[in-house]
């Protein structure tokens, strides 16, 4: 097998695609497919399934976008990155784009040379215990062992928690959320706390989820995004406006059902120049007029995809919580379509 | 006389005494086990320890196999069958096994092609395992591993064939050249070799892959176990030959040679694998222009085989220093030059010295293998704890799937060691 691949990647160098420079939208176009980053496993948000198709919230994204620039919502090359790999592969222009439950901050933002083009899960960092102890609030905790990954923003959020509120804990540090999960049931920790949507994840595993609850807190703020390379603000408009068409579709009540007849026309402006049935919208950011109607029918708007991926009806039953519609006290805002 | 056998002596023995079983606690089952097991207090303490642990082990574990669950489609499913009872969910392994054995991405109307080249590998291997078989069956091993190229990755036939061309002119180029001066054949094959690969690549007609009879498959298709026993043994094929180089190039006469072996050595050894593992999946993409990166496939194995190939040298260097000078003095002493000598007096000896070093090395680069998970490659281990644990159904299964993965390690590392252990007993030369 030896020199075979050594030659089999000499004919094939140059095929592996790694288009980077400015005008990404045309290399997707002339490519024909969307690289896109996602996470090699996350519950609900990214995760193959045994036919070997993704699938997930993260995914969604891609596949929305995919469908917006391409009119095809399978034309999507899925790269799974690691927490490690996740980056580079976005700098040096293996991947268009990257969809992994990635927290925006300003270092990632600024520093790592990344544009954030919006917020599709608002998450935050949340408690998770046992009902049997009787614990209502994240205040009550004192001198509680916690179950904490270390090396993680997780660990310095969890002791500014605690000191803030003047009460005391003892870390019980683990690795990974599988070693956590199994310290966790074994009652080496009272408490576990990572990321409110993980917890609630893990939770969905237990054999018995009803005996645990996640609490009320959120001790921290992680707005998921996805990301786009700095410096190609073409490629970064039509992410953006790709994702916000997802929420200004549940906005105005626009769904997968419905989607058919309303882009035919209605009498709701709004909607028309979402669908592209008036005005010029798509030709500005370079596509089809009709790319926010074909970014819905991949998957159905916002509160579809939330629902059918990581929704209450699902194993991972997340409430919306955050990631309602502004109208719905939550902090999903599209910015108006004209 | 016979007043005395008569009268004077009690008695006198006339005849055997007929033979009678030993004792009972001095035979059979009950002998070796007051032997082994209860020989004295200490050992009676320790047996009944074992047992013990041994009883509270078996006593967990064969009701959780015994009442393993084959059928269901998810783990919560899986509860509801054993209704509260202790039970294994093997379901995962029957319906990710595919998925275990290939990865997610393989197109699952083609898994024949990989397993038809998992199956061919043991013909191809075998002459080169057990060399009393016929020579002629060498022929096949020079083609299996452009064979097995063109069934994994498929496309076009030509890319194998160039490729097997390139090498079939190097090999004759050293044949015809090599006698004479060992250089002039090495680097005249070298030149040729590319030189071929150079005219044929470019004959290669663009999108033949495409259209071709066997349908491509790319690098990051490739998963699962099988990703690990190809690179296991690639990487093991290519590090034995460039690990032997590198040990006689440390002992070199040549300055230049010595230090760069030496450098690459020590500096390879000092470095953590998965250093090298994320060089190649990370910083490399960095160096390359954007339009022609070296496959990950390719770069991986590259690491791997320099990570291995380190520690050969230092293991065939053993078996060099343990021979006895005379041995290099005999060869010299017969007019051999350094090639012959090397290949016909000093490394058969060495290497049979270095067998289980090298076996040590190759089972260990076996197990490194599962490493490539962190670079997002979808191995055995990539696969459980990437898509398989986050999916919403088997979320939560951690011993039946890390265990299978253990039992199809086990599986080949004894296999291994077994071989080498015939191999040792195969070469004794001396006589006990």
């Amino acid at each position: 097998m030896k020199k075979s691949v050594f030659f089999g990647a000499m004919t094939l160098a140059g095929l592996a695609a790694g288009a980077a420079a400015a005008a990404t939208l045309d290399d997707v176009k002339s490519r024909g497919k969307l690289n896109c980053g996602v996470s090699t496993g996350l519950a609900g948000f990214s995760a193959p399934d045994a036919n070997g198709e993704w699938t997930g919230f993260d995914v969604a994204v891609c596949r929305a976008v995919a469908a917006a620039v391409l009119g095809d919502a399978s034309a999507v090359e899925f790269i799974p990155t690691t927490g490690k790999t996740r980056f580079t592969a976005l700098a040096s222009g293996e991947i268009d784009m990257l969809a992994r439950n990635t927290t925006w901050t300003f270092s990632r933002d600024v520093d790592l040379k990344f544009d954030f083009v919006g917020v599709n899960y608002y998450d935050g960092q949340g408690f998770m215990v046992p009902k049997e102890l009787g614990v209502s609030s994240a205040k009550e905790l004192d001198g509680a062992t916690v179950c904490i990954q270390t090396g993680t923003t997780t660990e310095l959020n969890l002791a500014d928690f605690f000191r803030t509120n003047n009460i005391s804990y003892e870390p019980v540090p683990i690795e990974t959320n599988a070693e956590a999960q199994q310290q966790y049931l074994a009652g080496s920790c009272d408490v576990y706390t990572t990321d409110a949507s993980g917890l609630a994840a893990t939770r969905a595993t237990f054999d018995a989820p009803d005996a645990h609850a996640v609490l009320p807190e959120i001790i921290s703020k992680e707005p998921l995004g996805p990301l786009v390379r700095h410096g190609d603000n073409g490629w970064g408009d039509v992410v953006r406006w790709t994702m916000q068409a997802l929420v200004a579709a549940e906005e105005l009540g626009v769904t997968s059902a419905n989607l058919a007849e309303m882009s035919g026309g209605t009498n709701n402006p709004e909607i028309n120049r979402l669908l592209g049935s008036e005005g010029t919208l798509g030709e500005m950011l370079g596509l089809e007029a009709d790319f926010g109607a074909k970014a819905i029918a991949a998957g159905g708007n916002y509160g579809e995809l939330f629902a059918k991926n990581i929704g209450e009806d699902t194993p991972i039953g997340l409430a919306r919580g955050l990631n309602a519609l502004w109208t719905e006290g939550g902090l999903q805002y599209a910015p108006p379509f004209r | 006389m016979t007043d005395q056998t008569t009268n004077s002596i009690a008695f006198v023995a006339d005849g055997n005494i007929p033979q009678s079983p030993p004792p009972a606690r001095e035979t059979g089952a009950v002998k070796w086990i007051r032997a082994n097991l209860f020989s004295s207090w200490g050992n009676s303490l320790l047996t009944i320890a074992a047992g013990l642990v041994i009883y509270m082990v078996l006593s967990g574990a064969v009701p959780w196999m015994w009442n393993g669950v084959w059928t269901t489609s998810s783990l919560s499913e899986c509860r509801e069958v054993l209704a509260g009872e202790v039970g294994a969910c093997f379901s995962v392994l029957s319906e990710r096994w595919n998925q275990l054995l290939f990865g997610f991405q393989y197109p699952s109307d083609q898994y024949w092609r990989p397993t038809l080249a998992f199956l061919l590998l043991f013909v191809a291997g075998a002459p080169v395992l057990f060399f009393d078989l016929p020579r002629k069956l060498l022929a096949f091993t020079a083609i299996y591993p452009f064979l097995a190229f063109y069934l994994i990755w498929g496309g076009t036939l030509m890319a194998p064939i160039v490729a097997f061309l390139g090498v079939a002119a190097a090999a004759f180029v050293f044949q015809t050249y090599g006698k004479g001066s060992f250089a002039l054949g090495f680097f005249g094959a070298i030149i040729a070799a590319f030189a071929v690969w150079f005219v044929g690549g470019a004959l290669i007609p663009e999108g033949a892959s495409e259209e071709a009879m066997l349908q491509a498959v790319p690098s990051r298709d490739l998963g699962g176990f099988m990703l690990n026993l190809m690179l296991g043994v690639t990487c093991v094929s290519l590090s034995v030959p460039l690990g032997i180089a590198l040990a006689l190039g440390r002992q070199s006469n040549m300055p230049l040679i010595k230090w760069i072996c030496i450098i690459f050595i020590e500096f390879v050894r000092g470095v953590p694998l998965i250093t090298l593992l994320f060089v190649a999946s990370v910083m490399l993409s960095y160096f390359f222009p954007p339009d022609s990166t070296v496959d990950l496939f390719l770069r991986v194995v590259i690491m791997i085989t320099m990570f291995s190939a380190a520690y050969i040298a230092e293991v065939i260097r053993g078996g060099l220093a343990a021979l006895p000078k005379g041995q290099y003095e005999a060869a010299d002493s017969l007019g051999l030059d350094y090639p012959q000598a090397m290949r016909l007096i000093i490394l058969p000896q060495a290497l049979k010295i270095s067998i289980p070093g090298i076996v040590n090395v190759a089972v260990g680069l076996f197990k490194d293998t599962t490493l490539v998970s962190v670079i997002s490659m979808f191995d055995l281990v990539g696969m459980i704890r990437g898509p398989i644990l986050a999916s919403t159904e088997w979320a939560g299964v951690y011993w039946e799937l890390l265990g299978a993965a253990a039992l199809l390690f086990f599986v080949v590392c004894y296999g291994i060691s077994q071989y080498s252990q015939w191999l040792e007993r195969r070469l004794a030369t001396d006589h006990h």
